[in-house]
């Protein structure tokens, strides 16, 4: 990958606590600009303390991490201003109002004022009635919002978001994934953590899985669910059978002999072939059915699966 | 120079004093009139006169830094233990900031807070003690030193907290008590010899007995060691601060 279309760049990066716990086991990884990059892993797999270390909060043990062409050590200064961060947890000033801690956070990047852009970061966030409004009368939800808010108050370049959807209801969720697409078109990279798998699935371009520390695969999201995605096709028979009938493809008999298990690999067409094919097949062969039920292995169980087989 | 940051995070810390006008300005102001009403106006009446001051008079630049020392350190150490304590420290710490620019901010805060609460006092005593300051200008370098100097010790602290109780333990059980032993209300020279000489320990008597000097020309203390003695503080502050951002201690894990 080159310079220029990788917008962060992470070599051999460990993260080893005072206590000797090894977080981070030389990750490397390159998040390519103008993409949305899920990172997925279970809890304590070490995506909080690599977004930390990115963003500055954690200081690495080893290895060098790139953002934007400026080494976040050396050239922090560079580095942190293309960097905006939603933090997992709901951190606040309660007793400051939405506008100005907005404005604060611009200020602190080492943006000039600019009252337009807070208010139209405002506005896109839903936020814009409530800008008087101080922080500790806002539901859950709205201060989720005023960390985005925040996070985007000096026009970063890079955005990450640790668990952005966590406990936040439907619409705002809805909200955000819209804002998030928006974001994207406007060139900006988004580096997201997600419990709920289903929203990486729907959002974005590649994943990367995590698990104790270490990566365990980088995806583009589409190959991954071709190459380790299937289909289950469950076919209810209308008469009992003793035996799977001897077709083209490999069927399971259940064993009351009254349903039919057919496992597809891959992802779309080749799936969609499969199922057709087997169906008439059976028509052919004078087999019955009453019921046919596909399923398609979400993201989720491929995650699962990754991790189980590592654990 | 990210001066965008050290403008956001002063005015923000600023604006943390107006919005707790009574904790950070009326509160002090009260207690310290009260000193000045009780052994100023009605027991200083009946006092001997010290190096040729009016008991009244020789109290007033000692009461000013009990104020000026407590409230720096309370206002520095909840500037950056609030964030510490909420979470919000992370955008600090992920922001474009150097040790400087933070100390700026946070410390030149507190620090005018303090000198706004001096002036506020010294205007207040006026009322019922008159006094002269026959130094003017090296009164007020004398308090911008102390000021920023017990501003950054603040710092340390809130850095170094880990509950509000020690917030609270260190200028209640250690400043308050340091700057009574310290001559406020007093000249070392009344205590008996042995007591003189312990009381020089105390870092406090020379910050007290050079703000003194600005005002009478008369100190318990060289004037310069005084200085020296402030500036010396200063710097040991600003050593431990700029350890704490390099080794990330209680900031970043």
């Amino acid at each position: 990958m080159t310079q220029t279309d990788s917008v962060i760049s992470i070599q051999k990066l460990n993260k080893t606590y005072k206590g000797g716990y090894q977080a981070l086991k030389s990750i490397d990884l390159d998040i390519r600009r103008g993409e949305i990059f899920a990172l997925l892993g279970p809890n304590g797999a070490g995506k909080t303390t690599l977004i930390g270390v990115v963003c500055g909060l954690v200081r690495m043990t080893g290895g060098t991490v790139i953002a934007d062409g400026h080494d976040i050590t050396r050239d922090f200064r560079k580095a942190r201003a293309k960097i905006g961060l939603v933090p997992q947890e709901l951190a606040t000033d309660m007793f400051e109002t939405v506008w100005h801690t907005v404005s604060f956070s611009r200020g602190l990047f080492g943006m000039a004022p600019n009252p337009q852009h807070i208010e139209r970061v405002l506005k896109d966030l839903s936020l814009w009635d409530k800008k008087d409004n101080k922080i500790a009368t806002l539901s859950g939800g709205m201060k989720r919002r005023v960390l985005i808010a925040k996070a985007l108050s000096h026009e970063p370049k890079i955005l990450f978001l640790d668990e952005p959807t966590a406990g936040v209801d439907v619409e705002l969720r809805r909200d955000m994934w819209n804002l998030v697409g928006r974001l994207r078109d406007q060139g900006v990279t988004i580096i997201l953590t997600t419990h709920y798998i289903e929203e990486a699935e729907m959002m974005a371009d590649r994943i990367g899985v995590i698990n104790k520390g270490e990566i365990v695969l980088v995806e583009d999201k589409h190959a991954l669910m071709r190459k380790l995605g299937q289909t289950r096709v469950t076919i209810g028979l209308k008469e009992k059978r003793d035996a799977p009938p001897n077709l083209d493809q490999p069927l399971e008999l259940s064993g009351d002999g009254m349903t039919l298990t057919l496992t597809l690999h891959g992802e779309g067409d080749a799936e969609d072939t499969g199922v057709a094919d087997v169906l008439k097949d059976l028509m052919a062969a004078g087999i019955d059915f009453k019921t046919v039920h596909a399923e398609r292995s979400s993201l989720e169980d491929i995650f699962v699966g990754l991790v189980e087989t590592r654990q | 120079m990210n001066m965008h940051a050290v403008r956001a995070i002063y005015m923000f810390e600023l604006s943390r004093t107006w919005r707790t006008l009574f904790q950070s300005i009326a509160a002090p102001v009260l207690s310290t009139s009260l000193y000045f009403i009780v052994f100023g106006s009605a027991i200083g009446s009946r006092m001997t006169v010290i190096d040729g001051v009016s008991y009244g008079a020789f109290i007033v630049p000692g009461l000013t830094l009990l104020s000026i020392l407590t409230e720096s350190v309370s206002n520095a150490s909840f500037g950056i233990y609030l964030p510490r304590f909420t979470g919000t420290i992370y955008e600090l710490l992920s922001a474009p900031v150097s040790v400087v620019e933070a100390l700026l901010g946070y410390v030149g805060a507190a620090a005018t807070k303090s000198m706004i609460l001096g002036a506020i006092i010294l205007a207040t005593a006026r009322v019922f003690v008159p006094y002269d300051i026959e130094h003017p200008l090296m009164a007020l370098v004398f308090l911008a030193m102390i000021s920023l100097t017990f501003s950054l010790f603040g710092f340390i602290l809130g850095v170094w907290a880990d509950g509000f109780e020690k917030l609270q333990v260190v200028p209640l059980l250690v400043i308050t008590p340091l700057t009574f032993l310290g001559g406020t209300f007093y000249s070392i020279k009344m205590l008996p010899a042995i007591w003189q000489q312990v009381t020089l320990f105390n870092p406090i008597v020379y910050l007290i007995n050079g703000f003194r000097w600005t005002f009478y020309g008369k100190a318990d203390v060289n004037v310069w060691i005084s200085f020296g003695m402030t500036f010396a503080f200063m710097a040991i502050c600003t050593a431990i601060i700029a350890w704490i951002f390099k080794t990330g201690y209680r900031l970043r894990s």
